[in-house]
């Protein structure tokens, strides 16, 4: 065990190493543009959203703190390759403790965004946003439990308009992410 | 609009596993006097698409946001979820000219336009503060004095505390005085506000297992004999994951996990079956008979 945690240990070192040629000193502009990621400059690094994260008391690499000083310092490739974005819970529990009144999560969830437009997305996100375009609803609701609502004396479960629910997919720009995916 | 009409937004959660909430639901609120209106062809709230495209999430919660416009009638949400994703668009909209421009110039494809002229709420904030603890009593016959519950509130029904203004984020009461009106009695425990992990459970299945096992370690070491939830994804991980968490971490909690309309249900003299009781995964006969054998 010892040993597995010195290589940990060092594979850290290593990450933590930066590059100058990494650093794009235009993203943390970019990022502070975005919806609620405006305070993203105000971070002073305190450490309360770590402390006072869930998933960053189970989880060996996700640490809020450490996001935002990565969006700081510009490290958009490295942000924009990582899996352990998509480990926030969206708990907002980050959000009311910040003494500086950082969006952690909106940040979290622009990062997300961003990796989205560049062409990556879990599989879970693919399997929903299809599901919605299907039916309207996050998941697919079986005949059979259609019908045992009715058996239960619940109403039918209303019809989704898929028209304007696929329109809102196009409009928005999504329709063209999801066929980029596709391919 | 008449005080206790609202348009009930379903979400996806429910009708898609957990009906026992909205079977529950309905019943009380009916009881209460609450009239439920259906909401025609709604949509997903928005919230799932928030991580892959935060302008899809606003034009879906938008469009629900519209329909209940187009009613005049104020939404009541059963999740928390949705709940904490449209009241959130709902005043974004509200306060932001700017946004509210970009989002109906998304709405106009579909021919809809947001207005700003509803509110949204939760099933705990309708009853806390519409219904409210008086006439609740009142109805209650057959109070749960020998009960002893946690609750667990979750998230988004009080997080972000700037945007949804209600109750103290970090030590929220209205669920707990809500409980106490049943009879039962509402028992603290370590880190209550700790939320239920499940969003991620797509992405990573072992952290919300984790704290989940956490959360019901606490709830036991207190001694409760049920866990009482006001949103069908927290009730998930407790009560339908419950069994893989026992699995997992080889522990046996065999802790019932009520979805508060249930609880309030029982106290007004509904007998089991009409709560769906049942339907839950961990068994609650056990403390049933403890509730019969008071009556
Ligand atoms: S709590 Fe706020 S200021 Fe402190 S490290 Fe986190 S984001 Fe930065
Ligand atoms: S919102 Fe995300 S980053 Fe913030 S505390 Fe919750 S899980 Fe952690």
């Amino acid at each position: 065990m010892s040993k597995n945690k010195e290589t940990k240990g060092k594979e850290t070192e290593k990450e933590m190493m930066v590059k100058l040629s990494d650093i794009d000193p235009k993203f943390k502009y970019e990022i502070s543009k975005l919806p609620g990621a405006e305070n993203v400059l105000l971070c002073f690094q305190c450490g309360t959203c770590t402390a006072d994260c869930p998933i960053a008391r189970f989880s060996d690499f996700y640490r809020p703190r450490k996001l935002i000083r990565m969006v700081q310092l510009g490290l958009k490739n490295k942000l924009l390759s990582n899996d352990v974005i998509w480990l926030c819970s969206t708990c907002f529990t980050c959000i009311d403790h910040c003494p500086q009144d950082v969006g952690i999560a909106s940040i979290v969830r622009a990062l997300r965004n961003l990796t989205v437009e560049g062409g990556t997305m879990p599989v879970v996100y693919k399997e929903l946003a299809s599901n919605i375009l299907k039916t309207g609803y996050t998941y697919i609701i079986s005949g059979l439990r259609l019908k045992k609502r009715e058996d239960q004396g619940l109403p039918p479960l209303p019809k989704a308009n898929l028209e304007s629910v696929a329109k809102l997919f196009d409009v928005t720009g999504f329709s063209k992410t999801l066929e980029k995916e596709r391919t | 609009m008449s005080e206790l009409r609202y348009l009930l937004f379903l979400g996806c959660v429910i009708p898609y596993r957990i009906s026992s909430y909205e079977i529950s639901a309905r019943k009380v609120l009916d009881k209460l006097g609450v009239e439920l209106v259906e909401m025609p062809e709604f949509n997903c709230c928005g919230f799932p698409m928030d991580p892959v495209k935060h302008d899809l999430m606003l034009t879906l919660a938008a469009r629900n946001l519209c329909l209940a416009e187009q009613q005049n009638l104020n939404i009541m949400a059963l999740c928390n979820g949705c709940f904490g994703i449209l009241n959130h668009v709902n005043k974004e909209l509200k306060e932001d000219k700017k946004l509210k421009e970009k989002v109906n110039g998304y709405l106009k494809e579909i021919g809809m336009e947001f207005k700003g002229t509803i509110t949204v709420k939760h099933l705990i904030h309708v009853l806390a503060q519409d219904v409210g603890f008086e006439k609740i009593k009142e109805t209650v016959q057959k109070p749960l004095n020998q009960l002893r519950v946690a609750q667990h509130t979750g998230c988004h029904v009080v997080r972000p505390g700037k945007i949804v203004g209600f109750d103290d984020p970090e030590n929220p009461s209205t669920l707990k005085k809500l409980i106490a009106v049943t009879g039962a009695e509402c028992l603290d425990y370590m880190d209550e506000m700790e939320c239920c992990g499940n969003p991620i459970s797509g992405i990573n299945s072992e952290i919300p297992l984790q704290l989940a096992r956490e959360k019901l370690d606490h709830v036991r070491a207190v001694g409760a004999q049920a866990l009482i939830t006001v949103c069908p994804f927290c009730h998930m991980m407790y009560d339908l994951n419950q069994s893989r968490i026992e699995r997992t971490f080889n522990e046996k909690f065999r802790i019932p996990v009520l979805h508060y309309p249930q609880l309030l249900g029982l106290a007004m003299g509904f007998s089991p079956d009409e709560l769906a009781l049942k339907q839950l995964r961990v068994d609650a006969s056990k403390i049933l008979t403890e509730v019969i054998a008071q009556r």
